[in-house]
């Protein structure tokens, strides 16, 4: 028991980090566009692939960082000379051109890559134990990954929060007009802002593409999840979006491994019920990949604004 | 979406002309199946299928504003509800009694109306809060949420298979036994006839007005004495129950329903179908399931990249025609009415021209990356040509498509700048 709880802890925190890495990107080009990138998990998807494409020729270390910046280079052009277009139609029409761009994108991926998984796999000497707890190892690459997260969570607080540009867009967030009339290029900060949004998910599937699989369905499996987390968190709150990450990595983390059924759970408090019938034979494991949706749902109708957020989306 | 076309008076020509859509439809109904040879009796059942659908999307998104990631849900349930109604009729009229002994098959769209109304009005009231992004978000949860629930009960859906059924059973109405997808023609032919005209009407009730009214300006109407959010869950629901409907004729036609059928792949259809027919314009929808349909079916008989150029065409439309396909027909006819076609129709012809090489340097670069990394390729071999991924003249010849295409759009621009 005691092992399944450690496990699932380190387990859900690294999956959680993820998360954060993949919505962090999403929340900073909300809070600062008002638009949803509904393409978001699709430059998660990319970076996955770039890094694999690369780790061929150049190795995974150089991969790993070449990757995030490809992805950054696609998303700025993306920004540049597709989303500012539609930028004058209105949020539908960006919410819609991010649509039909996950659309392409996925299918882009099919187009050079197949749709059947590729071998996307860490150095050999990375699969060995970090630790043994209980009998179970820990890889080293799991430890790297947390490690990598973790690191690029301190950079994106530093750069926020105590360089000049960070600043910029800082402010930019909240009065876009005033930083233009300062003088400042706020069409190119939104760009370098998408970019780099584009970059940390990019970043997400480079070291995520190896633990969750990289294939074709891996951003419509992911996307779905991200916008839980920012909605959840509070649309724009990063540090919402951080608990949020975690309570949602940790929750379906949990209930997979905690395979109970209901029956099971009922019969703990002294209701017996037939274990396998239809309902209470449910588990919570097959649980596990409604909760975030079950979460969103009831956050929207009982409290709109998320757990952090200040204005209601 | 620009309301102002979607809304033109008609009730001030005389006579026959407002009549003539509705004429005109009804006689292309009657000769369809006649000349339809081209393309195959069930495509174009699938189109009726696919029209409904559509144009039920559009109620929400085009004419109240509200942009839903889950309408496949309503769809979804809609086909669920007709399959198992069909398999009640299937066993009552084996057994001979009970009241869905009684219940033709020609009526099952209504069980999927019923069905999708119902499962609106369950869920709708906490959506219908708020327009905007709060409201695609929650559709897209409740989405999610059924999408993945449905594996759960493998009683009701049917578990990966989904469910089965058989369509000739109860009593035969019009002398209609649904053997031969001919037979269905006649049985789509109606009910899409009958959809349409009551989401056109919809849109003519005063409850249709506020719905545009809501999505223009919720706190003027919220001013004047009608709170926004009950605007909403009525159109959420007349849209979910033609969602519905849409579902029971599809139940109809494929007498298979799989989980499928309310993911997020098939709330994407719609959408796609909806925003590339146009928003804007009350069929524009229509134009968007004709032309998404056919290019989906026509298309994957001869490329395995079908979806790919689906999704361009959506990017193209949502970035170079927020209008749609429909606001380019409404452009040609308002020219027409105006006399103008004359001296239009040169800028018009270069932009096409301008367009179709574009395309072609698309899809001649898709064909050949799909040579390279899969090395065969349908399309070119359908075609009958030699495709050389290897031959730098081939990706010349895409840069050159290219370089022509964006050379006449920008020759063009000015002048069609200079007309509009």
């Amino acid at each position: 028991m005691l092992e399944t709880m450690v496990f699932s802890t380190l387990n859900g925190i690294l999956y959680g980090l993820l998360l954060f890495m993949l919505s962090s990107g999403l929340t900073l080009i909300f809070s600062m566009m008002g638009v949803l990138n509904f393409a978001h998990a699709s430059f998660y998807m990319l970076g996955a692939y770039f890094a694999y494409a690369l780790g061929l020729h150049i190795g995974f270390w150089p991969a790993l960082f070449l990757a995030p910046c490809l992805v950054a280079v696609i998303g700025a052009l993306v920004e540049r000379y597709g989303l500012r277009r539609v930028h004058a139609s209105g949020h539908v029409a960006e919410l819609l051109f991010t649509f039909g761009l996950a659309y392409v994108i996925d299918e882009l991926v099919h187009l050079f890559w197949g749709s059947i998984p590729v071998s996307y796999v860490p150095p050999d000497y990375m699969q060995n134990p970090l630790f043994t707890l209980f009998g179970t190892d820990y890889s080293i690459y799991r430890g790297v990954t947390m490690m990598i997260a973790v690191f690029m969570f301190a950079a994106l607080w530093f750069l926020l929060k105590k360089t000049r540009v960070g600043l910029m867009i800082r402010a930019a967030l909240t009065h876009g007009d005033m930083v233009g009339h300062l003088g400042h290029n706020v069409p190119r900060l939104f760009m370098g802002v998408f970019g780099f949004g584009c970059a940390l998910a990019g970043l997400a599937g480079v070291i995520g593409g190896p633990l969750l699989n990289t294939e074709p369905g891996m951003a419509q499996t992911l996307g779905p999840i991200v916008f839980v987390v920012v909605v959840v968190g509070g649309m724009g709150s990063l540090i919402g979006a951080f608990y949020a990450s975690l309570l949602i990595g940790l929750l379906q983390t949990f209930f997979v491994a905690f395979d109970a059924s209901i029956a099971d759970m009922l019969g703990a408090i002294g209701i017996s019920v037939d274990p396998y019938g239809e309902i209470t034979g449910i588990t919570l494991a097959s649980l596990a990949p409604m909760t975030p949706f079950i979460l969103l749902v009831l956050i929207l109708i009982f409290r709109p604004r998320g757990l952090m957020g200040e204005l209601e989306p | 979406m620009n309301a102002s076309t979607s809304t033109a008076t008609t009730s001030a020509r005389a006579g026959w002309r407002p009549f003539a859509p509705w004429l005109i439809s009804i006689a292309a109904l009657l000769t369809l199946p006649a000349v339809s040879a081209g393309i195959g009796i069930s495509v174009i059942n699938v189109i009726a299928i696919h029209i409904v659908f559509a144009l039920s999307y559009n109620m929400l998104l085009g004419q109240g504003g509200m942009l839903s990631f889950g309408h496949a849900v309503f769809f979804g349930l809609g086909s669920y509800a007709a399959i198992h109604a069909m398999n009640a009729i299937g066993e009552a009229s084996y057994a001979g009694e009970g009241f869905w002994a009684h219940f033709p098959v020609f009526l099952l769209p209504l069980v999927g109306l019923v069905a999708g109304a119902l499962m609106a009005l369950l869920v709708g009231w906490p959506f219908c809060r708020r327009a905007g992004t709060a409201f695609a978000m929650i559709t897209l949860g409740l989405g999610e949420l059924v999408a993945t629930g449905t594996h759960m009960f493998p009683s009701v859906f049917g578990g990966e298979t989904g469910v089965f059924s058989n369509r000739m059973v109860g009593p035969v109405w019009f002398g209609l036994e649904l053997a031969q997808p001919a037979d269905v023609y006649w049985f789509m032919a109606f009910w899409l006839f009958a959809a349409v005209l009551a989401m056109w009407a919809f849109t003519r009730t005063p409850l249709g007005r506020m719905s545009n009214a809501v999505r223009d300006n919720p706190d003027r109407l919220q001013f004047i004495g009608y709170p926004p959010r009950n605007v909403r869950f009525l159109v959420f629901i007349a849209s979910g129950g033609f969602a519905g409907l849409a579902g029971g004729m599809a139940a109809v036609n494929y007498e298979i329903v799989t989980p499928e059928s309310l993911s997020l792949l098939s709330s994407g259809l719609a959408l796609l179908m909806a925003a590339v027919g146009g928003l804007g314009i009350f069929y524009g929808p229509i134009v968007g399931a004709i032309a998404v349909t056919l290019m989906n079916s026509l298309l994957s008989d001869f490329t395995d990249a079908s979806v790919l150029y689906v999704g361009l065409v959506f990017l193209a439309v949502v970035m170079f025609a927020p209008s749609g396909l429909a606001g380019g027909i409404e452009q040609v006819r308002q020219a027409w009415h105006r006399n103008e076609l004359a001296a239009r129709w040169p800028v018009w012809l270069g932009g096409s021209l301008a367009v179709t090489a574009l395309a072609l340097a698309t899809i001649l670069g898709v064909e050949l990356v799909y040579l390279l990394s899969h090395g065969k390729d349908k399309l070119a071999q359908a075609l009958g040509l030699e495709l050389d991924a290897s031959s730098p003249l081939s990706w010349a010849a895409v840069v050159a498509l290219v370089a022509i295409g964006y050379g006449l759009w920008r020759a063009t621009g000015k002048y069609r700048e200079a007309n509009s």
